[in-house]
């Protein structure tokens, strides 16, 4: 693939980290090709649960503690953050609409060549869900001639058995330092949920993690049906 | 954060009691319970900015973990397995139990002004 032959991406996820842990690869790929790289951060994730270990957030500072962890990942992924400000856990119950035009609002400005976001109803938390189905539908408005290509990331389990192959698999093997560096910005979150994914039940042994972050897969939407 | 102290959360209570307060209650096991093992399931719930007033509050519990009870005209407001707390600020009574990757389980606080 030549990343160099895209003029602006736009990543489109709705918590601080979802860059990290599913496009931090990616993004370096785009941004070693010397694209812009732009993220539309939807909310703060204030309605996280990992507090740190040992604890250094509580409810009322974790939305100022993932504030700061966005801009230290944006340096280190040398990308430009745009907080859009919705609140966590409630994109769902918001009118999708009026999402779609406030992100298309950005995208016409932006003039980007490709828009990353979730999958909607393959994205596990209803956030990514909601979101992504909103970004789509802001795309899906631009005019035909100047619509960004639009990947989209499936993280369910079912995504396979429901959507085949993905169209676009990118090893993050070779820059998978850079990854973790990603993630261990998001100090709040990193710790708990490698552990988590150590743990997960379908575990397969060591380095489960590396295993589940090593491939960013997005399928390439099509806006012809 | 800090391990609660049962007779120094006690004392806090008292400064809230029988004024309007806001509250903040919850419960969550987080949007990845399933994702990560199908036999458990995604559970939460929360109430932010609800205005109360209570005359009594009472804190319980042993071995780390403690139950709150706030008794209001017509009910109650109840919360299990709190674990720390402080008064943070804005002298806001800060509670919650975390598990022991430090993730948050339950929360209630309880302040004179809306949260944010
Ligand atoms: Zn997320």
């Amino acid at each position: 693939m030549d990343y160099k032959e895209h003029k602006h991406v736009v990543v489109i996820y709705p918590h601080p980290d979802d860059e990290s842990f599913g496009a931090a690869g990616t993004i370096t790929r785009f941004r070693e090709a010397g694209v812009p790289v732009t993220y539309l951060c939807g909310t703060l994730g204030e309605m996280g649960r990992n507090m740190g270990s040992p604890l250094f957030a509580n409810r009322e500072t974790l939305s100022e503690v993932r504030k700061k962890e966005l801009m230290d990942v944006a340096k280190v992924l040398d990308i430009e953050v745009i907080m859009l400000g919705y609140r966590d856990k409630t994109l769902e119950f918001e009118d999708r609409d009026g999402i779609a035009e406030h992100l298309r609002s950005y995208l016409a400005n932006i003039q980007p060549s490709l828009v990353i976001t979730h999958y909607p109803g393959y994205a596990v938390h209803p956030d990514h869900n909601a979101l992504g189905a909103a970004a789509v539908e802001a795309v899906r408005r631009m005019e035909p001639g100047n619509r960004p290509i639009l990947w989209a990331q499936a993280i369910s389990n079912n995504r396979i058995e429901a959507l085949g192959k993905p169209d676009i698999v990118i090893d993050t093997e070779p820059i998978f330092d850079k990854k973790v560096q990603a993630i261990q910005a998001h100090r709040s979150q990193a710790e708990a949920m490698i552990k988590r994914m150590e743990e997960a039940s379908d575990h397969s042994g060591e380095d489960e993690f590396r295993k589940r972050m090593r491939y960013e897969r997005f399928y390439i939407w099509n806006f012809d049906n | 954060m800090k391990p609660i102290q049962m007779k120094d959360v006690q004392k806090t209570f008292e400064s809230f009691v029988n004024k309007d307060v806001y509250i903040h209650l919850e419960t969550t096991n987080g949007a990845y319970a399933r994702h990560f093992n199908q036999k458990s399931y995604n559970v939460g719930a929360y109430i932010r900015n609800a205005k109360v007033t209570f005359s009594r509050a009472r804190i319980a519990g042993e071995d780390g973990f403690y139950r709150v009870g706030l008794k209001m005209d017509l009910g109650w407001i109840y919360a299990e397995g709190l674990t720390h707390w402080e008064v943070d600020g804005q002298g806001r009574l800060l509670m919650a139990g975390h598990d022991d990757a430090g993730r948050l389980m339950v929360a209630l606080e309880i302040s004179e002004k809306p949260f944010k």
